[in-house]
């Protein structure tokens, strides 16, 4: 390596500008790659950007410690982005007012099966209890996810990690599940899409239909909410 | 996106982090902080043109926000390495228990639903 090169490399690998620009781009890679393809759910723009970062860190050999001091400006955006989340919430609640208390019953059903069975098979097959706790928010969207994992003992990124997996199965196999069982209500298949594969199964079902995109998209904010509100006595429960 | 509001989603953030570290409750900060401000929506009965702007901005992007922690990931590769197979199962099983558990019931509320209130639109 040219010693010009490694002087400034030197300089650049400790100051947060690196960590935040390679975040931005891999992150833009990752969209890019996703819109070539179509929006294809196996492509998750999140996932690519990730495996990017990672083996760039590891070619690098730098720390994550050193890498978050820069993308920690991206990361402290997640609080408020979180408690905007408020505003889609609302505008899905005003549609549904009437049928809201029968709204909250799937979903609160869904929100116990997601975290139950999660929870019983990984647990049957031999898992850690810290995989479990990371597990167990799972179909919660990421940044409601990660606070409940850090809250209940779990493992944040990993839990991260997890999420935009189930994200990314739920768009894979939520239509193939659904016709299955002939349900064929859109409100019902919106609202499953959203509670079992939060954002990113919302995604899919707004490319579907609009009263499912609404629906999801009502239920992916609902079940962050009662997850993290349910999680903790149901693991209290458990563990 | 305006100033105001971005100053705002933090004030509810932050009110959330002194109720949910004061009251030692598992919720964390920024969940009590959506729930207060929904709460402060429903009250209001409509969302400011400013708030929905800023809000729709800073959502737009949301799936940038978590790359940095879930690069964190590396840090315990060794946990998906030894565990992969009760990982990949649970995902597998639960999405697909949770999809079905949440349509069925959703299928039977909506029946009870239309029933109560025929004079609802059905969007099925």
């Amino acid at each position: 390596m040219d010693d010009g090169f490694y002087q400034i490399w030197v300089y650049l690998s400790t100051t947060p500008l690196l960590g935040l620009t390679v975040t931005l781009v891999a992150y833009q890679a990752g969209m890019w790659i996703y819109t070539r393809a179509g929006l294809h759910p196996l492509l998750n723009p999140v996932l690519i950007a990730v495996v990017l970062l990672v083996g760039l860190l590891m070619v690098t050999g730098t720390d994550y410690r050193t890498y978050f001091d820069g993308a920690q400006f991206v990361h402290f955006m997640l609080g408020p982005a979180t408690v905007a989340l408020a505003v889609p919430l609302y505008r899905q609640f005003k549609k549904v007012r009437r049928s809201f208390a029968l709204i909250l019953v799937a979903i609160l059903s869904g929100s116990a099966t997601a975290a139950l069975s999660a929870i019983g098979v990984a647990w049957a097959l031999g898992a850690s209890r810290e995989t479990l706790l990371s597990l167990a928010p799972k179909s919660v969207t990421a940044p409601i996810a990660m606070g409940i994992a850090e809250a209940t003992g779990g493992v944040p990124s990993l839990t991260a990690v997890l999420v935009i997996l189930t994200g990314i199965m739920g768009a894979v196999l939520g239509t193939w599940t659904l016709n299955a069982l002939r349900i064929t209500d859109w409100r019902a298949r919106g609202l499953a899409m959203g509670t079992a594969s939060h954002g990113i199964g919302t995604a899919r079902a707004l490319q579907v239909n609009d009263v499912a995109g609404a629906f999801a998209s009502l239920a992916m904010g609902l079940n962050g909410l009662a997850t993290a509100v349910l999680l903790p006595l149901i693991l209290g429960l458990i563990f | 996106m305006t100033l105001g509001f971005i100053t705002l989603l933090l004030v509810f953030q932050l009110i959330g982090e002194v109720i949910s570290k004061g009251l030692d409750l598992p919720l964390p900060g920024p969940v009590v902080g959506m729930a207060l401000l929904f709460i402060a929506l429903v009250i209001k009965g409509d969302v400011p043109d400013g708030l929905k702007d800023t809000a729709d901005g800073l959502l737009k992007h949301l799936s940038l926000l978590f790359v940095p922690a879930g690069v964190g990931v590396m840090l315990h590769l060794h946990m998906i390495r030894d565990e992969w197979l009760p990982i990949s199962v649970a995902l597998v099983v639960s999405t697909v228990t949770t999809i079905a558990v949440t349509a069925l019931v959703m299928k039977g509320c909506c029946r009870f639903v239309d029933d109560e209130q025929s004079k609802e639109p059905n969007d099925g």
